[in-house]
């Protein structure tokens, strides 16, 4: 390996890895926890675990739609968080793995999984024909092999531009140009099986994209925090400058307003109608203490950032960029729990020890296998036309 | 200061000249100096310092006005100068005043944005001194031009012209008031 290459890989002191153990610790002691508790009270803790999945999952699956982008795109801005983006999307054998459990539990879950509710609901047995186990899992099996294929072979060529073959670079952008047709019909499909089929009588044309809108803006957010920690690096930070902070921050808040744009589209367009079939859905999630929450989202999801990220000095300075990254993450956990809690009737006020136990012990062992994966090749790209700083095979 | 000089100016090859030439021009303490270039450059912005614009906060003022000049419209004319029933709905339907408040506020703030840019630039303007060296046309095609002006306290028409020359410059011509 060269010098290079060498001097980029993810340092032992770096506190990415410094956290991963002690992440992974916490996970499988949270994860124990829930399953302990799932013994007695097996259905609050797969409508908790169903959230957070739904919230991890978000990452490694938006990374794959960001690294595509930043392949078609191109740009420094791309080049810098790539590799974090593979390492993120590369998780998805783990995601497989942690999509079992809600396979074994979709009868605690969805209403069209319970036979006996299937048989008294006429509007369910006309939906069966989508809406059955069998069926579920046929399309989870297709939707993962084909972000599985991406991913590996997007993974699999950057590398090897790493190793000084230099006409990748087209074989990824034109790859990426399917995969993101392919990746907006399976996540538009997956969004509908495995959240919006909670409550399988409504229906919204928006779900798809405002779901994949806020997988994008919670994978964005992630990466800008990986990227403010590899920029401890000395190495590192000499590509990671201010500028490509900035660069980050504009992107952030371009996606702050995009999910904004998708929640609100979705919400007038009901509001305004205001038909019996589709207004239960904003009923249950603005009353029983949820209008609080969805006050919250509105300052902290929306508001907050959104001025915040409009100051061109806070963007590129990396302490206050990854504050406001941090807030978007966390409230992109709350506001993944606005979406599907309040499908199972519970208040907002009744949260139950699960809820943050199953957030933090699927997140714990994911960020395990995250910066694992990230460990193993250098954590910026060589070779790459965006990064002539990095170019050490003479293209 | 002398009659009838709008300044010297300074003709450079590349940008990476003109760059340095800036930076040095302000270390030696000219503080009323200009550069002119073929294309955006964004180090000139840390070179000349420029970042104090106030057309940032014009622009926020702008917004704001905007947005709220849309939203006080369709309040007045819905609740208060021409009630009409929709469906049942209250007259402050906020929801549906949204997406005119949003668009209002990029209205007011893109507006600002052009008439600010143009008013703190002074323009239009139909004379400007630095079109009477001859040369000066290239800066819309491949030259690099800087120019330190009369008015600067530290102006002095051969002590300025021996600075100049020492970035050494293709040219350097006197400007014309």
């Amino acid at each position: 390996m060269s010098v290079l290459a060498d001097s980029l890989q993810l340092a032992p002191g770096n506190p990415l890895r410094r956290f991963a153990p002690v992440a992974l610790i916490v996970g499988a002691i949270a994860l124990a926890a829930c399953g302990f508790i799932a013994t007695t009270a097996p259905r609050p803790v797969a409508q908790s675990y169903l959230a957070a999945f739904l919230f991890w999952s978000g990452i490694p699956i938006g990374s794959l739609a960001v690294l595509m982008l930043q392949h078609i795109t191109g740009g420094a801005w791309g080049a810098i968080i790539r590799r974090i983006l593979e390492s993120a999307t590369s998780t998805l054998p783990l995601i497989v793995v942690l999509f079992l459990p809600i396979l074994f539990a979709s009868g605690l879950l969805y209403e069209w999984a319970r036979p006996e509710v299937v048989a008294h609901d006429p509007l369910l047995q006309h939906k069966s024909i989508y809406l059955n186990l069998p069926f579920f899992t046929v399309r989870a099996v297709v939707y993962f092999a084909a972000w599985m294929t991406l991913s590996y072979f997007l993974c699999r060529w950057s590398r090897e531009q790493d190793g000084g073959k230099l006409r990748v670079q087209r074989r990824l952008e034109n790859t990426s140009r399917g995969g993101l047709v392919a990746f907006g019909l399976t996540m538009s499909f997956a969004s509908i099986d495995w959240a919006m089929s909670l409550e399988p009588h409504w229906f919204s044309t928006i779900y798809g994209i405002l779901f994949i809108g806020g997988q994008v803006l919670s994978s964005l957010a992630f990466a800008i925090l990986a990227a403010a920690a590899l920029s401890t690096q000395a190495e590192v930070a000499e590509v990671m400058t201010p500028d490509r902070f900035q660069d980050l921050g504009k992107l952030l808040l371009a996606f702050v307003m995009l999910w904004a744009y998708f929640s609100f589209s979705q919400f007038l367009i009901i509001w305004a109608a205001n038909l019996p079939e589709e207004t239960p859905w904003y009923l249950r999630r603005l009353a029983g203490g949820w209008q609080w929450t969805i006050l919250v989202i509105i300052i902290l999801h929306f508001a907050l950032p959104f001025v915040l990220l409009l100051s061109r000095g806070l963007k590129r300075n990396r302490r206050s960029l990854m504050a406001v990254a941090a807030v978007v993450l966390a409230m992109r956990t709350v506001d993944l729990s606005w979406l599907v809690i309040p499908a199972f009737d519970r208040d907002g006020g009744s949260f139950v020890a699960s809820d943050p136990l199953a957030m933090i012990g699927v997140g714990g062992v994911w960020f395990f296998f995250f910066v694992r994966q990230l460990s193993r090749h250098p954590v910026l790209p060589l070779n790459d036309e965006a990064l002539p700083e990095l170019d050490e095979a003479g293209a | 200061m002398s009659q009838g000089v709008y300044g010297l100016m300074a003709e450079f090859g590349d940008v990476g000249e003109l760059v340095t030439a800036a930076r040095k021009a302000r270390e030696a303490g000219y503080v009323h100096l200009d550069a002119y270039t073929p294309f955006p450059v964004e180090e000139l912005d840390e070179a000349l310092d420029l970042h104090h614009t106030r057309l940032p906060m014009l622009v926020l003022i702008g917004g704001i006005i905007g947005g709220l000049a849309g939203f006080g419209l369709q309040y007045w004319t819905t609740v208060i100068d021409y009630p009409i029933n929709v469906g049942g709905r209250p007259l402050f339907s906020w929801p549906a005043f949204i997406p005119v408040t949003f668009e209002c506020t990029i209205l007011g703030a893109g507006l600002t944005a052009v008439l600010g840019m143009l008013g703190l630039n002074g323009l239009p303007q139909p004379y400007h001194p630095v079109f009477n060296v001859p040369r000066f046309a290239l800066a819309s095609r491949d030259r690099f031009f800087l120019c330190i002006e009369a008015r600067d306290p530290k102006f002095d028409i051969d002590e300025t012209w021996g600075f100049l020359s020492r970035l050494q410059p293709r040219q350097v011509s006197q400007v014309d008031a």
